[in-house]
């Protein structure tokens, strides 16, 4: 549904020549249709120049970005001005903000019909619409209030209402819940969830937050310094050994193995067989097991996450155990003489 | 000097200074508001970017910001007979004042827009609005309050380069105070024209900064519904701006099993 190539984007600072900024460094992206698609990074790697250059509000350096089969960098032309046929397809693209960017001279029901009224619909249809959306969104009571008089959450429901406005296949999302409380982060997660399985809206997140990628994405991409470290679906993550995003993702903690005990990490990514391994184990070799922590989801009734365990004896005493869990199609990466493969806390 | 005979003399000055004043200012909200706004969408990063457009129409501003009205009106004296075919009398002197406020009114018009929050226009372009969507839906309604501010420090101005129209024979309050007050020692008509001014003066004061104020409300925390939604009545189709709303209580925390 999105797909960049290429994506390279070099600020030049005014006036004083050599002072680049590389924001973006060659980035390949693909989201595919219907899914929910997280990149996050930490400030500064570029996830913002990324998500402004998917609707050219930002125009690359180079490469080209594709949405709905519709290669917008070839619309955008030469001037910094954007014409009439990137304006038509960016309509069809809807945006959410960070700080909302609501008109506060306008009433919430106003602000959603402003896409409608720049794509020329009429008053009638856009006032149907418009409240329309703002019941999709929970909001219908407050369409004559002013965005002032919203707490945070709501204004971003208008937000999204008016994102939603122009009938967008796409919506991009540029730290949505980055200002909200936790709460009202999972509330509004919850919304952009239910749109993309309602509408089958295809939603590229950025976000700094392991939270948010966790929540609702189907996807995820790591970025750092301008360029995409690693990308995938969320069990591909998993069944990436060393994978930074997974442990990040599912962290779990707990001390390396000793002489008297070993400590392997456990990764289901969702291929592994659904039986309960661990009390199995337990079982079939007459063992203690430890869970030291873990960090497990339960994706389309696959168990997918992490789980830090501690067996007694040193390792040469597990080969068993450890083989029969290999077995079962789960990752095992033993903690202890080799160094550590999981980052802890990389968040 | 009597009351009858100050009567007609103050009356027919304060229309000549509502006249001269009335119409400068229409022209300087018509000249200096694109003007204004342009100043803003040619500069660094705005939307029109035009370091070289930009720089000349700052400087004419300036240069026109800096000149004393009193030299204004006659340097102007040729421009203004060949607009109006005369230089003198009232409508001699609508021409300098215009031009004499546009400048004025454009730098204020500056400030007020540049503090449109850069996020609403990035909002309306990712919609595929235009530079003109953007003036016209953004950046002028969102700083509707200030530019009334704008227009209602623009006006006390007019007034008082006003006062200086006398010189070309316009008449006015000024010109009363000048030429019978000064002149001719009559102290008294003198202080009822000052107080006459300061009247108009403070009335005008209050009403903008009533107005600004009310449209300002209803982004602020209040609550209380907007007072004068008159001014916002050229919003399309829009049910919601009728003035007979009733005042939008606090919120109630957002309802999230609601939500689809």
């Amino acid at each position: 549904m999105i797909t960049t190539s290429g994506l390279t984007k070099i600020y030049r600072a005014h006036r004083s020549r050599g002072r680049e900024v590389l924001a973006l460094d060659g980035v390949d992206l693909h989201v595919r249709e219907g899914e929910v698609y997280g990149v996050i990074g930490q400030s500064g790697a570029g996830k913002s120049s990324l998500i402004r250059c998917v609707n050219l509000l930002e125009r690359p350096t180079a490469g080209t970005v594709t949405v709905a089969g519709q290669d917008l960098t070839a619309l955008a032309g030469r001037g910094p001005r954007a014409g009439r046929e990137l304006r038509k397809a960016r309509s069809h693209i809807g945006m959410v903000f960070q700080h909302f960017n609501l008109l506060s001279s306008r009433t919430v029901q106003d602000n959603v019909e402003l896409p409608l009224e720049i794509l020329g619909t009429s008053g009638k249809e856009r006032s149907r619409k418009a409240l329309e959306l703002l019941d999709l969104v929970g909001l219908s009571d407050k369409a004559k209030a002013y965005p002032a008089q919203l707490s945070g959450g709501q204004k971003q429901r208008v937000g999204i209402a008016r994102a939603l406005a122009g009938d967008p296949k796409v919506l991009l999302s540029d730290e949505a819940t980055s200002a909200l409380d936790p709460e009202t982060t999972r509330s509004i997660l919850q919304l952009l969830r239910d749109l993309n399985r309602q509408l089958g809206l295809t939603v590229l997140l950025i976000t700094h937050e392991m939270d948010v990628v966790k929540t609702i994405c189907d996807s995820a991409a790591l970025m750092e310094k301008g360029q995409i470290v690693e990308s995938g679906t969320v069990s591909e993550l998993l069944a990436t050994p060393g994978s930074e995003l997974a442990a990040a993702l599912f962290p779990v903690s707990g001390d390396a193995s000793a002489d008297d005990r070993t400590v392997i990490d456990v990764t289901f990514h969702g291929d592994a067989a659904t039986q309960p391994v661990i009390s199995q184990l337990s079982r079939t070799y007459n063992i203690d097991i430890s869970i030291l922590g873990a960090a497990m989801d339960t994706v389309g009734g696959k168990q997918v996450g992490r789980m830090r365990i501690e067996l007694s004896g040193r390792y040469e005493e597990n080969v068993l155990p450890i083989g029969f869990l290999r077995e079962q199609g789960l990752r095992i990466d033993v903690l202890g003489k080799e160094p550590l493969l999981v980052k802890e806390g990389a968040k | 000097m009597t009351w009858s005979e100050m009567q007609p003399l103050l009356e027919q000055a304060s229309w000549d200074t509502l006249y001269m004043v009335g119409w400068s200012t229409v022209i300087a909200i018509v000249g200096g508001l694109p003007l204004g706004i342009l100043l803003v969408l040619t500069d660094k990063g705005g939307l029109l970017q035009n370091t070289v457009l930009n720089k000349v129409i700052g400087q004419i501003v300036n240069v026109a910001r800096s000149m004393p009205f009193i030299i204004l009106m006659v340097a102007l004296m040729g421009f203004t007979r060949s607009i109006t075919g005369t230089t003198i009398g009232r409508e001699a002197a609508i021409v300098p004042l215009a031009i004499g406020a546009i400048p004025f009114f454009a730098r204020l018009v500056e400030t007020a827009v540049r503090e449109v929050d850069g996020g609403l226009v990035e909002a309306v372009q990712s919609m595929g609005g235009n530079t003109w969507t953007v003036v016209r839906k953004v950046l002028v309604p969102e700083s509707l309050p200030s530019l009334i501010s704008s227009t209602t420090t623009t006006i006390v101005a007019l007034i008082g380069y006003s006062a200086m129209a006398g010189t070309v024979g316009a008449g006015g309050l000024g010109d009363i105070a000048i030429r019978y007050g000064y002149q001719r020692f009559e102290t008294e008509l003198m202080w009822i024209t000052v107080a006459i001014l300061a009247v108009v003066i403070s009335l005008i004061q209050f009403v903008g900064d009533y107005a600004a104020r009310g449209l300002h409300r209803r982004g602020g925390q209040s609550g209380a519904a907007p007072r004068l939604r008159l001014l916002k009545a050229r919003a399309p189709a829009n049910s919601g701006a009728t003035g007979t709303e009733s005042p939008a209580a606090e919120a109630p925390a957002a309802d999230v099993s609601k939500v689809a």
